[in-house]
């Protein structure tokens, strides 16, 4: 349960190949899309929400977990994936709409799914809820080790998904946690707008379940309270709500610009405030932070130029898959 | 004066300003209303204008706002409210089914439920299974909701204007491609036409024929109308002429208006980006041979979305749009 030092060089790298990989698709999404805008243009088409600023959720929530837990993320995946170990070359063919994606083109973006290793997203909002309660029965059921792990946005802890699954975990004490993202927005609307309480967490209490906030977008402190919660279902003591004051830096989805924001409400890039936070420690020098960032952008770029020179599904493709 | 052309967004958001000007039983609710005016900007500036108690911002809380909707309708109110996608009527959708839709029929006609509810529908963009779906006939299907569709500004004004002054539960869909909003990028031109400055309502229920022609008829209704459209100038070419017919209003249908455009060429495809199976398609060529099986010169054609979840990919969607290649096609079949 304790940090090494490996460990916090692992967010680190996890949480720059992430900040990569959507700063590299990113700039992809604006080719063929200028001067007019339109989603459906260009090599990389219809929306994009990228998780610039979330990557501590993703890297410190997931090292708290083992290969048998289960996940389902949201519309805003990629930070989860890339944490998660998703296959990352078939991610980014999957992104370009290439037969060797994850799902040979049909998924996109918002559907990314890696059985192999526990992972499913969805673009409806909430819909993760259900089914990984669902899953996290199924482990019981199975008399297997895992846990599951929704990640959804604080917008979605709104909707009816949430509260039926929590009382249904807090009933049957499954070993589940929804890890809310409370990034202050969804879409324009910010939380204090649309969510009566000021701490989802603090509706635990109403499900008979654990609630945790965690102020920081740190990783070490994300990991340290992921791995309370992930012990506390471990051990048959029922559900968490964990949620994590994290970032959104980059707007809604591409092409939004973001105006509704104040100028005091900015955002905090947490990446460099880790990496100056690992030099200050000692973990890091400016010289292993370089080679870090270099080792995972030349793997990001790798990955990215399979994408690219992987071939587009066959039209007729379309047809395969609807049925088991 | 004259020669404003519009584009259905801006059309559409006239008619709701009027409205609201006049009326204070209509409100406006949704996700980002406020900030960002409704995913096609129906709503854009009402926040400013209008303030926060007339064009609420609500949270992701579809099954909470919608049934609010209905039961502030019960209450005199005449809520306007933004679903952005269709997609998303899954959260929502025993409002619609079980409440909106039956309580004037349950109650004797005693309780009205006057409510509007704006929503998208399409693809043609990439947005993968989730965010493209059409989906009019699962809503359609429910009796006690009106259903309308329009695919042009000056009937997304006029039924617009329709919609706000019925006593019922309107669904008022928009094909997110034809409405003319900016991320959608340029506008289809023939989405674009003339629009009164004053109010005016056009009428549910009756089909509009934007060309007229003798060899064949493609019936359809939103993005479908613009591709038949297409498909009509291609056909030209071919020294075919076809007639498209707009549906514009699925409830009411007006299957008499249908028969009569439809004796007139003989032939008939039937054009919709709904799933193919159990829709729209089915009930216009069922209510062609119903009434009169003998105008058809030949079996209808239908050219609809596959019954196949919409994959994200380009070169997948593109292979399974009705586009209008494919319309001119289907409608060369029957010569
Ligand atoms: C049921 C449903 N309603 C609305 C939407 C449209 N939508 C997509 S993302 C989003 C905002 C989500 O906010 P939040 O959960 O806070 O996540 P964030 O985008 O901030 O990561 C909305 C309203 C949807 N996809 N599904």
């Amino acid at each position: 349960m304790s940090l090494t030092p490996d460990m916090r060089r692992g967010f680190y790298r996890t949480m720059v190949k992430s900040r990569h990989f959507d700063d590299s698709m990113i700039a992809l999404y604006w080719v063929g899309k200028t001067p007019i805008f339109a989603f459906g243009k260009g090599p990389l088409p219809g929306e994009l929400h990228c998780s610039n600023g979330a990557e501590p959720v993703g890297a410190g929530v997931c090292a708290a977990l083992s290969a048998d837990d289960m996940i389902t993320a949201d519309h805003r995946p990629h930070h989860v994936a890339v944490a998660r170990g998703v296959d990352f070359p078939r991610m980014c063919a999957e992104l370009l709409g290439k037969e060797p994606g994850l799902s040979h083109g049909k998924g996109g973006h918002m559907h990314i799914y890696d059985p192999k290793v526990n992972f499913a997203s969805s673009g409806i909002i909430a819909e993760g809820m259900a089914p990984a309660a669902g899953m996290a029965l199924a482990r019981r059921l199975q008399k297997k080790p895992g846990i599951a792990v929704a990640f959804i946005g604080e917008g979605a802890a709104n909707q009816g998904a949430f509260h039926e699954t929590l009382n249904i975990v807090g009933v049957m004490k499954l070993p589940f946690i929804v890890v809310v993202q409370d990034n202050e927005w969804g879409v324009s609307t910010s939380k204090a707008e649309s969510t009566a309480i000021a701490r989802n967490s603090d509706r635990a209490s109403a499900y008979g379940m654990a609630g945790e906030y965690v102020e920081s977008n740190d990783a070490d402190d994300i990991y340290h309270a992921a791995a309370r919660a992930v012990a506390r279902a471990r051990a048959g003591e029922g559900g968490t709500i964990l949620e994590l004051k994290t970032a959104r830096l980059v707007g809604h989805f591409m092409g939004d610009q973001q105006g509704y924001i104040p100028p005091e409400k900015a955002q905090v890039d947490p990446l460099p405030l880790y990496r100056a936070k690992l030099i200050a420690e000692g973990v890091l020098t400016e010289d292993s932070a370089a080679a870090i960032e270099a080792e995972a952008k030349a793997e990001v770029d790798a990955a990215m130029q399979f994408a690219k020179d992987a071939p587009y599904p066959a039209p007729q493709d379309a047809y395969n898959h609807v049925f088991a | 004066m004259s020669n404003r052309i519009l584009t259905m967004s801006r059309a559409g958001r006239e008619a709701l300003d009027w409205e609201m000007e006049r009326r204070d039983e209509i409100f406006c609710l949704g996700e980002d209303v406020y900030n960002f005016g409704g995913i096609f900007g129906t709503m854009d500036g009402f926040g400013a204008k209008y303030g926060p108690e007339r064009v609420i911002n609500t949270p992701i809380s579809e099954t909470g706002f919608i049934g609010m909707a209905a039961g502030a309708a019960m209450a005199g109110m005449h809520p306007v409210i933004d679903l952005a996608y269709i997609d998303f009527i899954g959260v929502c959708y025993n409002v619609l089914l079980n409440t909106a839709s039956k309580t004037h029929y349950m109650s004797g006609g005693n309780v009205k439920v006057p409510m509007t509810l704006l929503i998208g529908t399409g693809g043609g963009y990439n947005n993968a299974a989730q965010h493209s779906q059409c989906l009019h006939a699962t809503v359609a299907h429910i009796p006690g909701a009106k259903v309308v569709y329009p695919s042009n500004a000056y009937d997304a004004k006029g039924m617009l204007h329709s919609a706000l002054r019925d006593e019922n539960f309107v669904i008022f869909l928009t094909h997110k491609g034809t409405a003319g909003v900016g991320w959608m990028g340029t506008p289809i031109k023939t989405t674009m036409n003339e629009v009164p400055v004053d109010d005016y309502t056009v009428p549910f229920g009756k089909v509009a024929i934007p060309r007229d022609g003798s060899d064949v008829s493609l019936v359809s209704l939103g993005m479908g109308v613009h591709e038949s459209l297409k498909a009509a100038e291609e056909l030209a070419k071919d020294g075919i002429s076809a007639q498209v017919v707009d549906l514009r209003s699925l409830v009411p249908l007006d299957r008499e208006g249908l028969l009569s455009a439809v004796s007139k060429t003989g032939r008939l495809v039937v054009v919709d980006e709904d799933y193919l199976s159990y829709g729209v398609s089915g009930e216009v060529i069922a209510s062609i041979v119903e009434m009169d099986a003998t105008v058809l010169k030949k079996s209808p054609r239908r050219v609809c979305m596959p019954d196949i979840p919409i994959p994200y990919s380009r070169v997948m969607e593109e292979a399974i749009l009705p586009t209008a290649g494919r319309i001119a096609d289907a409608a060369r079949s029957l010569m």
